[in-house]
């Protein structure tokens, strides 16, 4: 992968990073990824897109486990990919880290963390992003 | 506004854990033997997609969590480690990003082996001094890297904590603080090398215990305190041994140093270890008690800080993120083999 690929993941950092989505000052709807136009309000909406960063917390709507990754990501199987709905209603998909693999259910409450997504072998851009965890309890178990 | 201090603070350590046992075991040593002369029992491994840039960034989350300031009024984010993902490539840059801080933000990172984090408060207290910002944010974080079946192996961890330097709001003031640096090489890593080398017992009189004594008495003289008018002490932890030893040697009690000795059940994080050890007193501490924190870096040098907890830290929401504790105890066993995957060991230099 070359610069093509280094200035996409770019653009996408605010996304990738913190979850920026858009909203539909319109109707409210949330979008995630960013729309430049809401698809229910079409023209009314032109210029009423704001961003807005999305909470993070979620819960696992649907998952699988993959024992067979691309070759980027060999190192890792067998690890979860799920299906994320977030608190504002939009759903994203995502690996699910720190968890053990038999744990994982439809329901369970995941937050977001900040890991590295792939890179372009040895030599080239590490490209980091968002991944879901379980939602740690901060209370003290002695 | 008063004296320069700590904000607000915050630490990660990754989940997955590899006793010192397994270590052992795949070498031929016996484990108790090490454990033994090391007072280590098992330290943290970051998983394949987490380095010191994740790390940073979870700690500086959790510190900006419980702050509750405008990341945009973060002026300086200054990251210390020995393992920056990036040869060149600020991992400030992605920590600035990934909290809202950028663009209106002075970067750098920094480098002194287990010391830059320290280094790293200290540039950012100057800068609130002088008023050239408002809030600092100085990170010390490493996923530490040991060659297979070096000594270093049974201790090499990956973690970081996080502070938020200013003057509004501060829960620990900064009453003073000392360096104490000269060229002993102890302890180094070429550049493009993965692995460090290191002078074998070379490590300990000359390096550690005289820079980590020379930096605390030299504070201690400066601000005209004695050992005992600390309720806690926090020294760099490279093993469970070398910290108790200079706590004893420079007249502090095990009781002083107890609640920010974390070593034995992480390991040694590098730039992460004493800030590890000061949010673990953090967490813990009341108002008025003072603290002692000296680092240390090898090549080599020490920073010593003299610290009071305020008023503050009675309403301050530590609930907002995860204490050391917590982060301690939420562990996962891994075995050789799976640690050998996650640290690339497979791919030998
Ligand atoms: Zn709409």
């Amino acid at each position: 992968m070359g610069g093509e690929a280094v200035s996409r993941f770019w653009r996408e950092i605010p996304q990738r990073y913190n979850l920026i989505g858009t909203k539909c000052k319109v109707c409210n709807r949330i979008y995630f990824p960013q729309r430049e136009v809401c698809p229910f309000c079409r023209r009314k909406s032109i210029g009423k897109m704001e961003e807005v960063k999305l909470s993070g917390r979620g819960k696992i709507v649907t998952y699988t486990i993959i024992h067979v990754p691309p070759k980027k990501f060999e190192g890792q199987a067998p690890y979860a990919v799920a299906v994320v709905e977030l608190e504002e209603g939009v759903r994203v998909t995502s690996q699910i880290v720190d968890c053990n693999l038999d744990k994982i259910k439809i329901g369970m409450e995941v937050e977001a963390t900040f890991r590295r997504i792939q890179d372009d072998g040895w030599t080239g851009a590490i490209y980091y992003g968002y991944k879901f965890r379980p939602v740690e309890k901060h209370e003290d178990k002695k | 506004m008063g004296k320069v201090g700590i904000v607000s603070y915050g630490a990660f350590i990754p989940i997955h854990r590899i006793k010192v046992d397994d270590i052992a075991k795949t070498w031929g040593r016996d484990g108790e033997t090490i454990k033994k002369s090391l007072g280590v029992y098992e330290k943290s491994v970051p998983s394949l997609d987490e380095d010191t840039a994740t790390i940073s960034v979870e700690a500086a989350r959790h510190a900006l969590a419980r702050a509750g300031i405008n990341p945009k009024e973060i002026g300086a984010i200054y990251v210390g480690s020995e393992s920056h993902p990036y040869a060149v490539k600020p991992t400030g840059t992605i920590v600035g990003e990934a909290i809202g801080a950028t663009p209106s933000l002075m970067v750098a990172d920094y480098e002194f082996a287990c010391k830059a984090g320290t280094a790293a408060i200290q540039s950012c207290m100057a800068l609130i001094e002088t008023g050239m910002i408002k809030y600092g944010l100085a990170i010390g974080a490493d996923t530490a890297q040991a060659a297979p079946g070096d000594a270093l192996e049974y201790t090499a961890a990956a973690g970081g904590a996080a502070f938020i330097i200013g003057k509004d709001g501060v829960i620990a003031e900064i009453n003073g603080t000392y360096s104490f640096t000269t060229d002993t090489p102890d302890f180094w890593r070429r550049e493009g090398r993965k692995y460090p080398a290191h002078g074998g017992r070379f490590t300990g009189s000359p390096a550690y215990f005289r820079h980590i004594i020379n930096a605390t008495k030299c504070l201690m003289e400066k601000m005209g305190t004695k050992p005992e008018d600390y309720d806690y002490a926090v020294f760099h932890q490279p093993n469970g041994k070398f910290p108790r030893a200079v706590a004893k040697m420079l007249g502090f009690k095990e009781d002083q140093i107890k609640h920010g000795l974390l070593c034995p059940f992480i390991g040694n994080t590098y730039s992460g270890s004493s800030l590890l050890g000061l949010a673990a007193v953090l967490d813990v501490a009341k108002p008025g008690e003072r603290i002692l924190l000296t680092s240390y870096g090898s090549g080599a040098g020490s920073d010593s800080f003299d610290i009071t907890v305020t008023d503050a830290i009675e309403s301050f929401p530590k609930e907002k993120a995860p204490t050391v504790s917590q982060l301690i105890n939420r562990k996962n066993y891994i075995d050789y083999a799976i640690y050998a995957k996650y640290r690339d060991i497979l791919y030998w230099e």
